[in-house]
């Protein structure tokens, strides 16, 4: 997040697109409806009728994957009714004349075509977004998930730039992220392209200074392999061993029927993790790790606050410390490390890494600290691009309407799109091993339109068979208005009924993420079972 | 009976809430939620309030396990790590280091990720290394 929680509560308009809040971030939803008492207009955007949308000035509900061509149609009307921010505009940012140059073709019927939104409520949001004094973006993978979605991002970014609403406090372009320590996964270099602290690879000074500290120069000045890379490498030969920490890729990926087949295929997969995941079942060794509740480190949330995460027990049966399992491995294989403590870690973190450069367990006591932390003397940041921005000036990136990878046609002729539900969480590892969480959905379901159900001859409960171009699945129908007619939902939490054997992995360029939130399916009733 | 908390934060979503946990002799039987956590306030989820229950599930993984004639079997910790840094060694040798590839994970704590990917890179040589931020 370029801002923080808690300022959320003081925004004057609260523009959420793409994230299901009170579902996925119900602490972050609590900052909303604060918020709304306080007088702030909220503004939803999500295909999906969601619960934060009961309590909007105003909803709407776009055709999958046209976010682009709303946001563009918003920007078109506020230039017209001179709603930017001339001042910001001039003294922040660069590259306005070619934005303002696309903005100008954009045709508000056009996209009140492609998206499904009256031009009179594209207008209200512009105005109610526009005039705001203070106002806050948050987005999460209905924006991120498409093979639009640095588009998408980009596209946000020059709606907060054209009114002046990044850099302040209550504003920015607020990404939620979903999982616990996401955030600090990315900090600390669990990406191909950058060591941590997002040190580039390829940058020969970044290079240099982490062999020197690490006292190896073996990596290579080339970005590595991204997952799908991965998937893609092991099919044809190339990726011979897999080392998996802690995740479950043959439910969270798309396409997982191609998932399962590579993994199976694999010469040497190793699987760390706390349960016996669908991935573990295919592993040749499985290690026993800690879950959160059994070591000491930290997480970084995400308004990039590092935070403590305290060992309360100890690790069921003979399962170890995963930085010390590392650790070991590292030095079976060939290349020793002789760390005491999560906490020695953390010294070596702040050594290497700018962003973390003052941050130590002893500061971390109490609430925390934001990143950027560069020193111990500084207190944190609380809000990013106040004065300036990372790179001098904000960019505003001129960016047309691309349709999804996959529409519908005669033979797949409705809309699907994937997400969480309120009690369960990412693959289900540890929700459905909850019995208090798994009782609240033990199934998983496909929500759809009452005429859609009314067409297919299904009826709530009903079992229903929903097929794409990859894969089949089944689930039970329930029947909701939240959906508009021609678009359906499934969440993804369910490995028997897994969703990610239908979605499509065609990937977006640049962050090389899946389209998740559109593909195309068929359903018809489920006769066998039903 | 020995009672005693920890103060830590939550493994599920991004929000990162403050809590603490509750335990009895060794087993965590239950949450209670900080009301000077800057994120949370005092207030907790769903999924926060029941987020022990799964830590002591009885199908929780508590000895290595070694593919053997197809076979997950349990064996001792040596022999697992052993067998592990000896496969991927043996492959990096005869392949190189990129045909070796690293799943980090945003559920382990930035310490256990730091380390994982200096070890994918310092010890292995490879910068084949992700996870699901964008899954």
């Amino acid at each position: 997040m370029t801002n923080s929680v808690a300022e959320i509560e003081n925004a004057g308009c609260i523009f959420i697109i793409g994230s299901n809040t009170s579902s996925s971030h119900p602490l972050v939803a609590t900052r909303i409806y604060r918020a709304k008492e306080k007088g702030a207009k909220v503004i939803v955007a999500d295909p999906r009728q969601i619960h934060v949308a009961d309590i909007a000035d105003l909803a709407v509900q776009q055709n999958l994957g046209t976010d682009v061509a709303l946001l563009n149609a918003v920007m078109k009307v506020i230039l017209d009714n001179n709603w930017h921010d001339e001042a910001f505009i001039r003294d922040r940012t660069e590259g306005f004349e070619a934005f303002k140059e696309l903005i100008d073709g954009v045709s508000v019927e056009d996209a009140s075509a492609l998206t499904g939104i009256s031009a009179e409520k594209i207008e209200k949001m512009a105005e109610i977004y526009a005039k705001a004094d203070t106002a806050s973006i948050l987005y999460c993978m209905g924006i991120t998930q498409h093979t639009t979605g640095v588009d998408n991002v980009k596209t946000l970014a020059n709606l907060a730039m054209l009114t002046g609403n990044v850099g302040r406090e209550s504003t920015g372009v607020n990404p939620l992220r979903g999982q616990n320590n996401v955030q600090g996964a990315c900090d600390m270099g669990g990406l191909p392209n950058v060591f941590s602290g997002y040190q580039q690879v390829i940058d020969q000074a970044s290079h240099e200074k982490m062999a020197k500290a690490w006292d190896s120069g073996k990596f290579p000045r080339e970005v590595g392999l991204t997952i799908p890379e991965m998937i893609t490498g092991i099919e044809q030969g190339t990726v011979k061993g897999l080392y998996v920490l802690g995740e479950n890729p043959i439910v969270s990926d798309p396409d997982s029927n191609h998932v399962a087949k590579a993994l199976e295929k694999i010469d040497f997969l190793v699987v760390q993790d706390i349960f016996l995941t669908p991935t573990a079942e295919l592993a040749h060794v499985v290690l026993p790790g800690a879950c959160f509740a059994e070591k000491d480190g930290t997480f970084t949330n995400t308004e990039r606050r590092v935070m403590r995460v305290r060992k309360a027990v100890d690790p069921p049966g003979e399962a170890r410390q995963d930085w010390e399992i590392i650790q070991e491995l590292a030095s079976r294989f060939g290349y020793p490390l002789h760390y005491e403590s999560p906490k020695a870690i953390m010294e070596e973190i702040a050594a290497v890494t700018p962003s973390y450069g003052g941050i130590s367990y002893e500061r971390l006591e109490g609430e925390g600290l934001q990143w950027p932390c560069p020193d111990p003397e500084h207190s944190g940041t609380v809000y990013l691009h106040k004065d300036k921005f990372a790179r001098g000036r904000g960019l505003f990136h001129p960016i047309e309407f691309k349709p999804p990878a996959e529409s519908t046609d005669a033979d797949y002729p409705l809309w699907l799109t994937t997400g969480r539900i309120f009690s369960q969480y990412h693959t289900g590892t540890m929700t459905r091993n909850s019995p208090t969480l798994s009782s609240e959905y033990p199934e998983n379901f496909l929500e759809m339109n009452p005429e859609d159900a009314r067409e297919l001859g299904l009826r709530q409960g009903d079992s229903a068979r929903i097929a794409s171009r990859r894969g089949e699945i089944t689930a039970r129908t329930q029947v909701t208005e939240r959906l508009k007619k021609g678009t359906v939902f499934v969440p993804f939490h369910y490995v028997e009924s897994s969703v990610n054997k239908l979605t499509n992995p065609a990937m977006d360029p640049v962050a090389k993420i899946p389209e998740y939130k559109v593909c195309a399916v068929k359903i018809q009733k489920d006769t066998q079972s039903a | 009976m020995n009672y005693t908390t920890a103060l830590t934060t939550c493994t599920y979503c991004g929000c990162g809430c403050n809590f603490y946990l509750e335990v009895l002799d060794g087993k965590v039987i239950g949450t209670i939620p900080c009301k000077t956590s800057p994120t949370n306030e005092g207030k907790l989820c769903i999924k926060g309030w029941n987020v022990h229950e799964f830590v002591q599930n009885p199908k929780r993984l508590t000895k290595p396990l070694i593919r053997k004639n197809g076979q997950l079997l349990e064996a001792d910790w040596e022999e697992a790590l052993d067998f592990t840094a000896s496969k991927l060694k043996e492959i990096a040798g005869k392949d190189g280091p990129d045909s070796l590839a690293f799943l980090a994970s945003a559920k382990l704590s930035n310490e256990e990720n730091y380390i994982y990917q200096k070890f994918a890179r310092a010890g292995v040589g490879t910068n084949n290394i992700d996870h699901c931020a964008r899954l």
